[in-house]
């Protein structure tokens, strides 16, 4: 499989503020710090994280929402950041985002007609589109009256649908799905989730798929890339990232993870518990920024910052247990 | 102590006047916690369990919410009939709230300790006045016991100068202190991240059983009542359908809500997940006759939506409202 | 196969019911509908409806002036003998114009420097717009307009001018708020990445959020701009004589305070009406528009 999009160093700083006396020293906070990943053709990649990783600022940024501070992104070989030039039609209409709530992404004042249609104005416009915003509700069951309907006469799971047909509306390759259930219930999480991989299958689709769920991701992504403060701590097949989590920080999420029957249990990391909270990214921990919470701590930890590894084919770690002068595992 | 239940609530009716009609939410709650017991109490969105535990403390805005009819038991008073006083005494000394969104529950212009102060002086004080430096040192104690380090430093600290994770802890500090006999947690830690939440859990459990103080747990996620709960309520469309004690109901659920519930939930085994339960929550201005559940049940039958299902005995520790299970077991 | 409009309409007279419901649940939201309706309609129909139309300009009538109100005249007339009744019904006139040609004056040119500010926020375009209606706010409105009534030449025209002048900065803070808020949307941010244009989505999906407080704001205002319009008109710099604006005949018939009361007390408690009216009015739409919670 080839790579359709490609991370590279990716780093999105903001500026949230000015310290000192003269405020000549400006508080940054490092959303995004050195992010590299692939996403290949047709899978669904999963990037993990708990609220305040970064995992929604590297979607933002992908879909062109943000500037990349340093670093770059390419979709098919070719930048998406090119200067100040403005993202072609073309790559906009390759690039679809499905965002977390659908309370807010589906405007209350707009008709799901409105809603789908617009991106086909901007990108195919027709005579009659009607036809086509029915097929594409139909895409993802949702009956053709519901054109004339606002977004608060639909439940959480039907907005959610009309979101996932707007984003099919330019018929993209590439869909970020940022948490796209998570103010869900379980019973209606299942159905969209199935109908994202059904039209994955039917469509080609590549999904770079943002979730905190990794039960959830267990069952949708083919690869998972786990992302703390900024950075990504791993990056596995899923099979293999479930089996041997290396990372601390991943073996305590799995830890914590509730689950409901004792064969799921058997695969929870027993050695680790979860302890402290995640630091406020303003004041990010020296060397790895995991280790005010790691358990396995050592004193290099607290200096340097681990570089990425290749522990095995395909399951890259970033922590100092695993680095080579360490002897590797 | 009393041999009876701590908490009894009988056929609980609750009903909302608004436009278009009444509301119909719960429809008949039956529901029981004994003394020193872990419930937990499941449900999606909009199936009434908030408004279950709301009826219980007596903060529903009334009107537009009415109770037409039920019984709410505490130590075999009926809180529903109680007084001023005597309601105030068992919201003060005997029922406590956690809150879902630990930033909404603490008022952001005190400070911890102003507020952790007054739940102590109420609570822990049963009335009587106490000197302000035993208040002090009793609001220390409550803080240590959820783990904060610093308990001193946090009193003067105000809510926004604390994580998400410590304003949980400081929630639970308000409702665990003095020696209260039931605790409502209301989706403690939800809104946290995973690894936080397990904490929070954690220390719930730990308190709750160091004190032997009884808890209900009320979350959407099968996972979190399975951490803490002895037994499970499962409710839909504002009724209970299923009552177990927790192992039993994860290894043999038997509602067909209850089932489709657990094939939804996403597996860490893997395997993809089952396609959910189609339809959506009833509209409850005109809910569906007979089983609330039948329009959106793949075994339902003619009776169904009918009559409405009792409580059906599987075993000591199992029960089902369905009719599938209607003279002890199933009906071919 | 598409079910058109027909469902659509029935969804609205659904809405208008529920938004009639809300509005209606307060019994003074009512009475403020009934009174801007009983105003309008009576400010429209002056020439039918008043007992006396020719008294509403330069008319003199020695032979009954001053008369105490009477079934002849109920609400008396002034010292050259006009209808008080029918000069009000007249004077409603020019308080509802001006209060609808300043509002349609100012209401687009601060709803639109609003959006564009409040959507554009932290740029420069936001601080050029903002200082600039913060200095406008920053001069005290009635002391404004009294300045440029008293600088041109003192009429209604000048005198809305020099109103609409001074309001348009509120209706561009009301909306810049809200414009700030609602571009943190992500239906807007939706919008900007399938590359729809500002126009659109500053028009399309932003100012649609914003009506019910613009409205709610108009009819409040509507108010405040009789009440100003009729305080410049007391001081003698709107409505000019012989015309019945009601803050010239409070004016006038203040000189023959308290023996002829009738001539100023009327005129005051029709704008007393006509304001209250519209406040009222304002509430029931604020409580109409607010988010329902169960």
């Amino acid at each position: 499989m080839t790579d359709l999009l490609t991370a590279t160093g990716l780093k999105k700083h903001f500026v949230i503020g000015q310290s000192g006396i003269l405020k000549r020293k400006p508080i940054t906070v490092k959303a995004v710090d050195g992010v590299s990943f692939a996403v290949r053709e047709g899978e669904t990649f999963g990037l993990v994280g708990e609220s305040g990783s970064g995992k929604s600022t590297v979607a933002y940024t992908i879909i062109g929402m943000y500037q990349p501070t340093e670093g770059n992104i390419a979709f098919r070989g070719q930048s998406l950041f090119q200067g100040d030039k403005k993202r072609s039609s073309a790559v906009k209409k390759e690039i679809q985002i499905v965002f977390q709530d659908p309370g807010s992404s589906l405007n209350p004042r707009r008709t799901v007609k409105q809603i789908v249609e617009l991106p086909l104005q901007i990108h195919q416009p027709e005579k009659d589109p009607l036809p086509k915003i029915v097929r594409l509700l139909e895409m993802v069951e949702l009956p053709p009256d519901y054109v004339h309907k606002y977004p608060q006469m639909l439940g959480g799971g039907e907005k959610q649908m009309v979101a996932i047909a707007r984003a099919l509306a330019t018929n993209p390759s590439f869909v970020i799905l940022d948490e796209p259930t998570s103010a869900l219930d379980v019973s209606i999480q299942a159905k969209i989730i199935n109908l994202l991989i059904r039209l994955q299958e039917e469509f080609h689709l590549s999904y770079l798929f943002i979730t905190h769920d990794l039960s959830l991701m267990r069952n949708v992504a083919s690869r998972v890339a786990i992302m703390y403060l900024g950075k990504i701590c791993e990056i596995a097949e899923a099979a293999e990232f479930f089996r041997n989590p290396y990372h601390p920080y991943t073996q305590m999420l799995l830890s914590s993870i509730p689950v409901v029957s004792a064969a799921e249990e058997e695969l929870k990391p027993k050695k680790i518990t979860s302890r402290g909270e995640i630091p406020s990214p303003v004041n990010v921990p020296s060397g790895c920024s995991f280790h005010p919470r790691c358990p396995e701590k050592m004193d290099l930890c607290s200096m340097e910052d681990p570089l990425m590894v290749e522990v095995e084919e395909g399951h890259t770690v970033r922590c100092h247990l695993f680095s080579p002068e360490q002897g590797g595992l | 102590m009393s041999v009876g239940p701590l908490l009894d609530i009988k056929d609980l009716y609750v009903h909302f006047h608004v436009f278009g009609g009444t509301l119909k939410v719960l429809d008949g709650v039956n529901f029981t916690v004994y003394s020193g017991e872990k419930v937990g109490l499941v449900g999606e969105t909009g199936c009434g369990k908030t408004t279950t535990m709301k009826a219980v403390l007596r903060v529903l805005p009334m009107p537009p919410a009415r109770i037409p009819g039920g019984e709410i038991y505490f130590k075999g008073r009926d809180i529903l009939k109680m007084g001023a006083e005597e309601l105030g005494r068992v919201r003060g000394e005997g029922i406590s709230m956690v809150f879902q969104d630990p930033t909404a529950a603490l008022n952001p212009v005190f400070t911890i300790g102003q507020q952790l102060g007054a739940v102590v002086r109420y609570s822990l004080a049963g009335g009587k006045r106490i000197s302000r430096k035993e208040i002090h040192q009793r609001a220390v104690v409550a803080l240590k016991e959820v783990a904060l380090p610093d308990a001193e430093r946090l009193l003067k600290n105000y809510p926004f100068q604390l994580s998400g994770g410590m304003r949980q802890r400081v929630c639970i500090a308000m409702a665990v202190a003095g020696s209260r006999e039931l605790i409502v947690a209301d989706e403690p830690g939800t809104s946290l991240d995973v690894s936080i939440q397990d904490q929070i859990l954690r220390l719930l459990r730990r308190l709750v059983e160091e004190k032997n103080t009884s808890v209900i747990l009320i979350t959407h996620t099968l996972g979190v009542v399975r951490e803490i709960a002895d037994r499970v309520y499962v409710m839909y469309a504002g009724k209970m359908v299923e009552v177990a004690t927790t192992e039993e109901l994860f290894s043999r659920p038997l509602h067909p809500y209850t089932l489709g519930l657990m094939k939804a939930v996403p597996k860490l085994t893997g395997g993809g997940i089952a396609d959910g339960i189609p339809g959506r929550i009833p509209d409850y201005l005109d809910p569906p006759g007979g089983c609330r559940f039948h329009p959106r049940c793949d075994q339902a039958m003619g009776v169904c939506s009918q009559e409405k299902p009792w409580f059906y005995r599987v075993s000591d520790d199992h029960e089902v409202a369905c009719f599938l299970y209607r003279e002890g077991g199933k009906e071919k | 196969m598409v079910p058109a409009k027909p469902l659509a309409s029935a969804k609205r007279m659904e809405n208008l019911r529920r938004n009639w419901y809300k509005f209606s649940r307060n019994r003074m939201s009512i009475l403020g509908l009934f009174t801007v309706l009983l105003v309008t309609f009576l400010a429209v129909f002056a020439p039918l409806v008043a007992p006396y139309p020719k008294h509403a300009s330069a008319f003199v009538d020695f032979a009954n002036a001053s008369r105490p109100p009477s079934l002849e005249y109920p609400f008396g007339t002034d010292v050259i003998g006009r209808d008080i009744l029918s000069r009000i019904f007249f004077g409603f006139r020019f308080s509802l114009g001006m209060g609808v040609i300043v509002l349609s004056l100012v209401v687009p040119p601060g709803v639109v420097l609003g959006l564009v500010a409040g959507y554009n926020q932290g740029t420069w375009l936001d601080t050029v717009i903002m200082r600039i209606t913060d200095i406008f706010l920053a001069v005290p409105s009635l002391v404004l307009a009294l300045a440029i009534c008293s600088v041109l030449t003192p009429n209604l025209f000048n005198a809305m001018l020099a109103v609409s002048l001074m309001w348009w900065p509120w209706y561009a803070r009301l909306v810049y708020g809200l414009a700030s808020t609602l571009r943190n949307e992500f239906f807007v941010a939706s919008a900007e990445t399938i590359g729809a244009s500002k126009f659109h989505i500053l028009f399309r999906e932003i100012l649609p959020n914003c009506i019910s407080p613009i409205f709610t704001k108009m009819s409040l205002d509507m108010g405040w701009v009789i009440i100003i319009g009729s305080a410049l008109s007391f001081v003698g710099l709107g409505v000019q004589a012989p015309r019945p604006g009601l803050g010239t005949m409070v004016s006038d018939g203040s000189k023959y305070l308290p023996e002829q009361w009738w001539i100023s007390v009327f005129p005051s408690l029709a704008i007393v009406l006509v304001v209250l009216g519209f406040n009222l009015l304002g509430d029931g739409l604020r409580d109409m528009f607010a988010a329902e919670e169960v």
